[in-house]
């Protein structure tokens, strides 16, 4: 019985830790893994007007991919600028300062002169009228 | 007696100059079309490429109004993000 309880405990515990260290790691655990790798290879980056860009040059299927994000990107913000009586170009302008300020270290993002730049542990450069 | 063709015969795979009367007058034309160009204005493109900022009209107002649903819509639709 003692044995029960102890090794109920242990289950419990190994349980609380697994959930503990999975809460932090996963923020966009539901990107694609093909995204997910390219992000962070840098080959992909938030651009300031709230859509993904290419870094230099890429495989077709690096740009086919951006292609297809930015279709799905664009329509959604078609409906949430309409649901919030908005234009599509201010939602999505906000949509990039977000974007951009939720970076990695070590991803690729547009600053307000059309560079890229990689995020290092500070603050991303952004538009002055990023909130 | 008809030769049967059972496709359409090919183009001449080489195209012989222009001479004679046809090549004087294309060079006429040439000449005449030239001279008419140098009294036309001309308009010179600009060397820095045109850009239209279309994100200028977009006021700090309505970025800090937007904020609150950007930061949701990435909660709604991580997929995407």
């Amino acid at each position: 019985m003692a044995s029960y309880s102890q090794n109920l405990a242990k289950t419990l515990l190994a349980g609380l830790l697994a959930a503990g260290l999975a809460l932090p790691a996963p923020a966009f655990a539901q990107r694609d893994p093909a995204y997910e790798a390219a992000r962070q290879a840098g080959q992909v980056g938030e651009k300031t007007d709230g859509y993904l860009g290419v870094v230099g040059d890429q495989p077709a299927s690096i740009q086919k991919m951006v292609a297809d994000i930015n279709i799905k990107r664009r329509a959604n913000y078609a409906e949430r600028a309409q649901a919030q009586n908005a234009t599509l170009e201010a939602y999505a302008l906000t949509q990039g300062c977000v974007l951009i300020g939720r970076t990695q270290p070590g991803e690729k993002y547009q600053a307000p002169n059309g560079t890229w730049q990689t995020r290092g542990a500070g603050a991303p450069q952004r538009d002055a009228r990023c909130p | 007696m008809r030769i049967a063709k059972l496709t359409k015969p090919a183009g001449a795979a080489h195209k012989p100059p222009m001479t004679g009367k046809r090549r004087a007058i294309a060079g006429v034309v040439a000449v005449l079309g030239s001279a008419l160009a140098g009294g036309c204005i001309t308009v010179d493109a600009p060397d820095k490429p045109i850009v239209i900022e279309l994100n200028i009209n977009i006021t700090q107002e309505v970025i800090y109004r937007l904020a609150t649903d950007v930061q949701q819509n990435i909660d709604d639709n991580p997929e995407i993000f």
